[in-house]
């Protein structure tokens, strides 16, 4: 089958198999950013926004995508760097595989919820899975920036 | 200009920002993928296997059996060389020793096709008796290693007729003799389970030919240049042959200091002539990698009424799976790195055997034994203080290690060898102790409080050690060059895994360089481009490849003021911060290093340094944690985790803590919730991240870490280790915690809130 992938405002004539799941898909177009860490939609790792909504691309089927806007971490440049100046503030990065989706699960809750308290934002980031930080680092880096936006 | 300074990781904004960075990012997109059929039982022999349908099948490259590969023998751990590991592994095997052993490779175009082909391959397999439980495997009549050529190196007490990978002894004293002495003695059994690395990236590899028909790998590894000496040896390539690359990493934990996908992506690429790809499933990573080694502790620990410590006896039972990687080192660390903690001592003992089990293999992990060790240890000394009726913190206090002290041990036992005496010259833990309850209100909360009618909360503590690098063994080494317009390159074989060692040693370089650290500009872990260094373990790179960039740095800094010197002809020349000076003239760095290229007594400045540590000061820490325990569920609440650690000068205090912050919440997982839980047959049943439970941010309430003033004198600006270090406490200090909570010792992990329930309950 024949879809419109739109990932990053950009449209891609794409065929993808029935089985094909969209983070597989994106990183064939080059989106590297999106990394795989399991296969189970536990960790997060491969957070994207379709449609407003951040899903596990890993889980989450390419066929589905016609004529959705996929928005990796390539397509919010500067968000992004915002939001990574906070974390790298921190020492918090890491190894910083699993920062993409951590990022595109901060740019989706700033989407979604308005002045959320840290109790929220933990609700919100809980499917965000992270091995080396702790997890301590990255609220204080989200604090820091929400009081300065 | 650059130590102690919270600068950001010179990576960090690109990959927060996800630029391609690591194995899988940077494969041609060509590679053919590879894929890996493993054994669906704990124990038994290929009696047949055949490959022809799979070979036949569409898209498929190539397949590798036992049959087609190399039969040497030799050890997967990942660490210098001689190994003190056993040599009883062979890149595939005709006898399965574990669930999740590799039986055939199967290389093709399509992920889809090789799952196709790995399916059409035939197994005949003769399914043997398999030993899961490790108290009985030694002497047991199934043999896991016979007759499959498994040898050591040296003397690593390896015993494959008895089921044993290594063992060893020491004692100090008499431990028998002092133990009668003794007004009081406390024993104990402790249990310590498997844990699984879960390092976010799985294990990933890509080969392929360059230009000049070399084997290049690139690899999620710990050990690039160990990488290139075992493959090459192993498949019987001359190691100019080969470069091993490391890209970024996702996670190690020691995970990744061993060799897994590299041997069947360079064998397709050598049959094929085409690049090649594996990436381990999540599954895989679960079943076919490493974990801890799980291990049985007996410790006795005798003391006099007064209180004086004069003896610690501990035993130890090991199990390190199907093969023996690291089975002899870090049994040896649960001793070496713990036991001085209380060097007032008059014996010591130290016995363990490390066996073979038909189990997913054990390795390196971050704690390396010492988080086994210490749980032993600092749960022994609370209950010792209880049977004295003394304070805990007294009894530590007047036993614990302290400055200018030394330990015998330090100089019997080293990693997998004997130690190095060694002379404690730096120790704060009086500091870190004092900070620790301070901020924990100890004393208030000590031993509980009933906060609700089903509430109490409580809080126990733990004090620990670690080293920083092996002494005579891991070696690191630096290259600095000066290029025009004042930059330097620093190439260096450390290892960043994300620990941000690359910052790290840029901010050496800049300080001895005396020039600011973006002026230093990292590469780092590639055995073509960059000088050797043993890699990212043993807590070694800030304190061995720290200093090795240091001796680089300093050498550049001569050879910056000699050059300077035939520039002014003068032999008076100064050298400070970036301005060379002599008399009332004076050229910046930036000017000068432009001339040196293309003006004036023209010259390429390199300089090396070479670093071997002769000691491996440990970094010290205590740990203390505060935590509400449900008495009707047994559930508990980890309200407040509070760290107060000497590792000597913070190179980056940022980094630092979130080292040890991140290995905190490790050693919260290992204690609380993660267990590697193998069924009747041998099948790990958590093998993904939805069964198996790493600690998400809901879990962490409170983490407070931070390091008291203290200078390593034998340190690269005074720093010593700081990435292990921060798992140690939690098993103990949240065993303590519960002691005091509840009145009754846990002493098995994961500490589940069933066993707090039943506890509680009995």
């Amino acid at each position: 089958m024949k879809i419109n992938l739109i990932v990053n405002h950009n449209h891609y004539d794409y065929y993808p198999r029935p089985d094909e799941y969209l983070i597989e898909s994106l990183r064939k177009l080059g989106f590297q950013s999106v990394k795989k860490g399991c296969d189970t939609t536990s960790c997060g790792v491969c957070s994207v926004i379709v449609d407003g909504q951040l899903v596990p691309s890993c889980s989450y089927l390419t066929s589905r995508c016609d004529q959705k806007e996929v928005l990796t971490v390539e397509g919010i440049p500067e968000e992004a760097r915002h939001i990574a100046e906070f974390i790298t503030a921190e020492g918090v990065d890491q190894c910083g595989f699993c920062s993409p989706g951590h990022v595109m699960a901060i740019h989706a809750l700033k989407l979604e919820l308005k002045n959320p308290t840290m109790e929220e934002i933990k609700h919100y980031l809980a499917g965000n899975m992270c091995r080396c930080s702790g997890y301590e680092g990255q609220h204080r880096a989200i604090k820091k920036m929400m009081e300065v936006e | 200009m650059g130590v102690n300074e919270k600068i950001r990781k010179v990576d960090g904004i690109g990959l927060v920002m996800g630029k391609p960075a690591y194995s899988d990012d940077l494969a041609p997109r060509d590679a053919l993928i590879v894929k890996v059929l493993r054994s669906p039982h704990a124990h038994a022999e290929i009696l047949s296997i055949d490959t022809s349908k799979a070979e036949a099948s569409e898209g498929i490259a190539c397949v590798f059996t036992y049959a087609n590969v190399s039969d040497v023998n030799f050890s997967r751990a990942g660490q210098g060389f001689p190994e003190p590991s056993p040599y009883d592994h062979r890149i595939l095997n005709k006898i399965c020793r574990y669930i999740g052993e590799p039986v055939a490779v199967v290389a093709g175009v399509f992920e889809h096709q090789v799952d196709e082909a790995i399916n059409k391959i035939k197994v005949e397999y003769k399914v043997l008796d398999a030993i899961l439980d490790f108290e009985i495997a030694k002497d047991h009549d199934i043999k896991i290693h016979s007759g499959d050529g498994t040898k050591s190196m040296f003397e690593i007490g390896h015993y494959p007729e008895k089921n044993i990978a290594a063992s060893y002894e020491m004692e100090i004293g008499s431990v028998k003799e002092t133990l009668k002495q003794c007004d009081v003695v406390y024993e104990g059994r402790y249990y310590t389970q498997a844990q699984a690395h879960a390092m976010t990236e799985p294990h990933t590899s890509v080969s392929y030919y360059d230009q000049q028909d070399r084997l290049n790998i690139i690899t999620s590894t710990q050990t690039p240049f160990h990488v290139r000496r075992i493959v090459g040896k192993t498949l019987n390539l001359p190691l100019s042959k080969v470069r091993v690359i490391k890209p970024r990493i996702g996670g190690g934990y020691g995970g990744k200091q061993a060799i897994h996908g590299e041997f069947f992506v360079a064998m397709v690429t050598m049959k094929t002539g085409k690049a090649a790809k594996c990436i381990f499933s999540r599954k895989e990573v679960f079943e076919g990698s490493y974990t801890r080694h799980q291990m049985r502790l007996d410790i006795k620990v005798g003391a006099m009424k007064d209180g004086t410590i004069q003896v610690i006896d501990m035993d130890i039972l090991s199990n390190t799976g199907a093969y023996g990687e690291h089975a002899l080192t870090v049994l040896m660390v649960a001793g070496s790195k713990t036991l001085p903690l209380y060097n007032k001592v008059k014996a010591v003992g130290f016995r363990g055997d490390v066996v073979y089990t038909n189990l997913t293999p054990a390795g390196a992990y971050r704690g390396y034994g010492a988080i086994q060790g210490n749980f032993a240890l600092e749960s022994a000394i609370d209950e010792l203080a209880d049977l004295l009726e003394i304070d805990s913190v007294k009894l530590r206090e007047m036993n614990m290690m302290k400055e200018g002290e030394t330990s015998e041990i330090f100089e019997i036992m080293g990693e997998g060898q004997e130690g190095t005496a060694m002379t404690i010259e730096s120790c704060k833990l009086q500091e870190c102790l004092d900070l620790c309850l301070e901020k924990l209100n100890y004393y208030d909360i000590y031993p509980r409080k009933q906060v609700a009618p089903n509430k109490i909360r409580s809080v126990g503590y733990a004090l620990a050690m670690q080293g920083s690098g092996i002494p005579y063994i891991d070696m690191g080494s630096a290259i600095i060059k000066l290029n025009d317009d004042g930059f330097f390159n620093l190439m260096v074989g450390a290892t960043d895994i994300g620990t941000g060692s690359d910052t790290i040693l840029a901010q050496i370089a800049a300080e001895a360089l005396e020039v600011p650290v973006e002026k230093i500009i990292v590469y780092s872990s590639d055995t073509d481009l960059t000088p050797f260094d043993t890699g990212a373990y043993a807590s070694s790179t800030t304190y061995v490849s720290g200093h090795s960039v240091r001796i680089a740095a300093e050498k550049m800094k001569e050879n910056i003021i000699e050059a300077g010197r035939k520039h002014f002809n003068s032999h008076h020349v100064n050298y400070v911060e970036g301005v060379l000076t002599c008399e009332d003239q004076s050229i910046t760095l930036k000017d000068f290093s432009t001339k040196l290229f293309y003006s004036e007594n023209q010259e390429q400045l390199v300089a090396s340094g070479s670093y071997v540590g002769t000691k491996s000061p440990p970094p010290y820490m205590v740990g203390g944690v505060e935590i509400e325990v449900d008495t009707r569920t047994g559930e508990v609440d980890i309200l407040n985790y509070v760290a107060v650690v000497d590792c000597g000068t913070t190179i980056n205090p940022n980094l630092a803590k979130i080292q040890v912050e991140g290995a905190i919440v490790q050693g919260i997982g290992m204690t609380m919730y993660e267990e590697v839980n193998i069924s009747e047959q041998g099948h790990n049943f958590n093998n993904s991240f939805m069964r198996y439970k790493v600690p998400t941010r809901m879990e962490i309430k409170h983490l407070d870490v931070s390091f008291v003033e203290s200078y390593e004198p034998s340190g690269p600006f005074g720093a010593k280790s700081v990435g292990e270090i921060g798992i140690d406490t939690p098993p103990a200090a949240l065993s303590n915690a519960l002691k005091n909570a509840i009145g009754k010792r846990i002493n098995v992990l994961p500490i589940r809130a069933e066993d707090v329930w039943k506890s509680i309950k009995a």
